[in-house]
């Protein structure tokens, strides 16, 4: 049940997955941060149809990724309606010009061509970083993880407690079910035959354990790393960390040239936006 | 002369936060190449001593120093664990929480990449350790898909690699299986002389460590050393007993035949103990005592019929089991870690759902009950009392389940106090439960339970941790409960003591189903059931067959009736 609702690595044999960590990790970033900041829609649908032969190299399946998606695309279609709904002629704000299919903008709703292609980059920029996230979280290994984000410049500690988290939530899982169990059979009910409130009571009866064996636990683990040096000098380095090849090298070269393209793009059109109502 | 590799002189320490010190004029010292088992009840202050070792005293855990603690030539008042750690490993006594990796390699590495060593030379260190630990198969593998003896043993390498020559463990065999424990054992002996280690030890259960020679034997006792000597010298003076430590089962069974021990050699071992008259002593014992027929209850309780689990469909874990549990049994349920002994107790209490199969409780199907229903009949108590622990108050723990129930407030009231008298709580039942020692918690939840009348408990190795004096609380206990208020009770254990001297009956699981149900004694006489079920042989078997004694059950047996006799008259 667990494993089909969270998305996890498995070994793939792909030139994606041979890349290291922090190439994946730098390429989700820096595309991230130029596709949030662009609207130009030809570079966003450029970009999106990358990340899309990208995922498609990956070979993730697509059962393996439903649930993620269809929680995402909830969201995407919430927050358009949303956007719609609080500024319905922001597109006419933004590209001077109203090219009206309803109403007139003299109206608070009214629906303008100009709203509707707003909107459109809007959606672009939600999809396109998907498939590239998920590449970058099912095909890197969770040890390689916190090699990569130490390499990008985050403190090793703050790195590698991402790792212990990854270590330890199964652990804490199993403790959950197991005080969960066990508070239920006292007669605790917090499935769903019960009433709100009822599983509200009983879920706190489960926290509060949850919360001592877990600061038990960290005790014994800050013992246990600290009597194997961690903490004391100023860098480490990681078993699991891949050294760049050529094709890390290729593969940041292409990123950067994407980036300088987004940023081109700024020029061209006069600021972050393209407009094709001129 | 050689000098001591760690010495302590006058010692002293005062946590801060305690109001008296837990050690107190400690003069130790070990030398290189010494293999030294520190001993003594819980709050004797072995741990403490452990930790002054590693240095987690005085830098983790704040306190006063008084005289003067040598470790490797560094003073400890003011030396780091990080310089420490470079000479003393630690394994520490959880071999699950100290795995910090994801993966078995990067765990033995760990040290390694906090001194910032290359991954060639990690690489090559790591193959090293894990080829003369024996885990190269597993280096690859995550903490959750290796048992309890191998996770010890990954612990063991990654502070081996840093290739210190003090090693310290702390309580190595709390939580494995007799068969683990005693490979741990092995290994530890193993590695010490291969590698010429000095090895300290702390540990409770003597007799399982005594299975490999040691050098010398340090009991604790209130915070002061009150035996140093070879292992043969304390347990000649049989003060085992006083000092709050069990005595191994051997020497117990030699005292009993009349054998004086200051007369014997060798008497560290059960393979080792010699002596001249032993050999008559031990026959005429067994020869004068006459094995009665226990009476086992007849009345079935509880049947399980043709059971059928698994968690994927490709590796059933039970599989086909039958199994009667009668009206007032007190049985223990042992078996190799995995092979499905909470599983079962999970599907009893309705925690696991059951793939197929019958479960009749006095006739009524168990199948169609929830979670709830079945804890009116059969309670279950988890290892970690923390873990059922939901109230602050001892009363409102114990009246959480009749409060749910919806039953008056009088009612909750009699039955409560009722259920902490049984229990021996009554006097503390206004006290915060955070106020009590772990034993104290453990009756806690045992009462929480008991409150709603159930016919049967099950509880999940009730003296783990728990030195000898709490152990044999407890156990009375559950005998007292047993006897008086008729309360079938299975136990799940690891110990082989427990299973012996406390119940009647003795459930093997092994291949998904029940691989032998007879009396504890025959359990341990039977080499083919011991092996398959990773037990342990009792040093009294190996007693009975050196000194060829008619039936090793028989005097087996013989010796659990006499024990529990004399038990019974205390």
């Amino acid at each position: 049940m667990n494993s089909q609702l969270l998305i996890g690595y498995t070994a793939r044999d792909t030139f994606l997955n041979r890349l290291s960590g922090s190439t994946k990790l730098i390429g989700f970033v820096a595309l991230s941060i130029i596709g949030m900041v662009t609207y130009d829609t030809r570079f966003l649908l450029g970009v999106l149809l990358i990340s899309l032969i990208l995922f498609h190299f990956s070979k993730i399946k697509y059962h393996e990724v439903a649930f993620v998606l269809q929680v995402i695309v909830a969201f995407a279609i919430l927050n358009l309606v949303m956007v719609y709904v609080f500024a319905p002629s922001y597109g006419i704000t933004i590209y001077g010009t109203h090219h009206m299919i309803l109403g007139s903008p003299d109206h608070y709703f009214n629906l303008s061509w100009e709203q509707l292609f707003y909107e459109f980059n809007l959606l672009l920029k939600y999809i396109f970083a998907v498939p590239l996230a998920l590449i970058f979280l099912m095909t890197t290994n969770p040890s390689e993880f916190a090699a990569s984000l130490n390499k990008i410049g985050v403190s090793y500690r703050i790195s590698y407690s991402v790792a212990i988290a990854l270590r330890y939530i199964p652990d804490v899982q199993n403790d959950y079910r197991t005080i969960s169990l066990a508070q239920q059979a006292r007669g605790y009910e917090i499935s769903r035959k019960a009433k709100l409130m009822t599983r509200a009571k009983g879920a706190v009866q489960i926290i509060m354990p949850l919360i001592l064996s877990s600061l038990d636990r960290i005790e014994i683990i800050s013992q246990a790393m600290e009597l194997r040096r961690f903490g004391h000098n100023k860098k480490r380095t990681w078993y699991m960390a891949q050294p760049f090849k050529r094709n890390d090298y290729l593969a940041l070269i292409i990123i950067v040239l994407i980036v300088l393209v987004g940023i081109a793009l700024f020029k061209v059109n006069g600021g972050r936006f393209w407009n094709p109502f001129k | 002369m050689v000098e001591p590799i760690i010495s302590f002189k006058d010692f002293g320490f005062q946590y801060d936060s305690q109001s008296e010190p837990t050690l107190k004029h400690i003069n130790l010292d070990i030398f290189p190449g010494e293999k030294v088992l520190l001993a003594g009840p819980s709050g004797s202050g072995k741990s403490t001593l452990g930790r002054c070792i590693n240095g987690l005293i005085p830098q983790s855990y704040p306190g006063e120093i008084t005289g003067s603690a040598i470790v490797a030539g560094h003073d400890i008042k003011d030396s780091s664990i990080f310089e420490l750690s470079f000479s003393v490993g630690t394994v520490l006594q959880d071999p699950d929480s100290q795995f910090v990796g994801l993966s078995v390699k990067e765990d033995i590495a760990f040290s390694l990449e906090n001194d910032e060593r290359s991954q060639t030379e990690m690489r090559a260190a790591t193959k090293k350790w894990a080829e003369r630990l024996d885990l190269k198969p597993l280096l690859d593998h995550s903490p959750q898909g290796i048992s309890g003896g191998q996770k010890q043993r990954v612990a063991m390498a990654g502070v081996l690699i840093d290739e210190s020559n003090i090693l310290l463990f702390d309580e190595p065999l709390a939580s494995l299986d007799p068969a683990s424990g005693k490979a741990s054992i092995e290994l530890i002996d193993h590695l010490a002389r291969q590698q010429n280690l000095t090895v300290v030890i702390i540990e409770h259960r003597l007799e399982d460590v005594l299975q490999r020679p040691i050098d010398r034997l340090v009991v604790l006792k209130d915070g002061e050393i009150v035996g140093n000597d070879k292992p043969s010298a304390i347990l000649k003076d049989s003060l085992m007993q006083q000092l709050g430590l069990r005595e191994p089962l051997y020497l117990t069974a030699l005292q009993l035949a009349g054998v004086k021990l200051a007369d014997c050699n060798n008497i560290d071992s059960a393979e080792t103990v010699a002596g001249d008259n032993i050999e008559s002593a031990l026959q005429r014992w067994t020869a004068g005592v006459s094995l009665q027929e226990p009476v086992l209850p007849k009345q079935p309780l509880l049947t399980l019929k043709n059971l059928k689990f698994s968690y994927n469909r490709n590796q059933p874990v039970i599989h086909g089991l039958n199994l009667t549990i009668n009206r007032g049994d007190m049985l223990s349920l042992v078996g190799r870690n995995g092979t499905g002994k909470s599983t079962l107790s999970n599907i009893i209490t309705g925690f696991l759902k059951l793939d197929d199969g019958e479960m009749k409780l006095n006739g009524q199907d168990l199948t169609q009950l929830s979670v709830k229903e079945r804890a009116d009949h059969i309670g279950y108590i988890l290892q970690d009392p923390n873990q059922m622990i939901s109230k602050a108050m001892i009363f409102d723990e114990v009246a959480a389940g009749l409060r749910l129930r919806a039953l008056t407030d009088d009612e909750v009231e009699r039955r409560v106090n009722d259920t902490l008298k049984v229990c021996g709580l009554y006097e503390f039942r206004h006290w915060p439960i955070s106020a009590l020692s772990f034993g104290q918690k453990k009756r806690v939840t045992i009462a929480a339970i008991l409150v709603l009348n159930p016919e049967m408990i099950i509880l999940d190795e009730p003296t783990a941790g728990q030195d000898l004096r709490h152990y044999t609380e407890m156990m009375n206990f559950l005998e007292t409960l047993n006897r008086e208020q008729q309360v079938t009770i299975m136990l799940i254990t690891h110990d082989m003591h427990l299973m012996l001297e406390y119940t009647q009956r003795a459930v093997v699981l092994a291949d998904g189903g029940v691989l032998m149900d007879a009396r504890p004694a025959d359990v341990l006489t039977n080499e083919a059931v011991i092996e398959k079920a990773a037990l342990a042989k009792t040093s009294l078997f190996t007693l009975a067959e050196r000194y060829h004694l008619p039936s090793a059950l028989d005097f087996v047996a013989k010796f659990v009736q006499t024990e529990r006799e004399v038990r019974s008259h205390e």
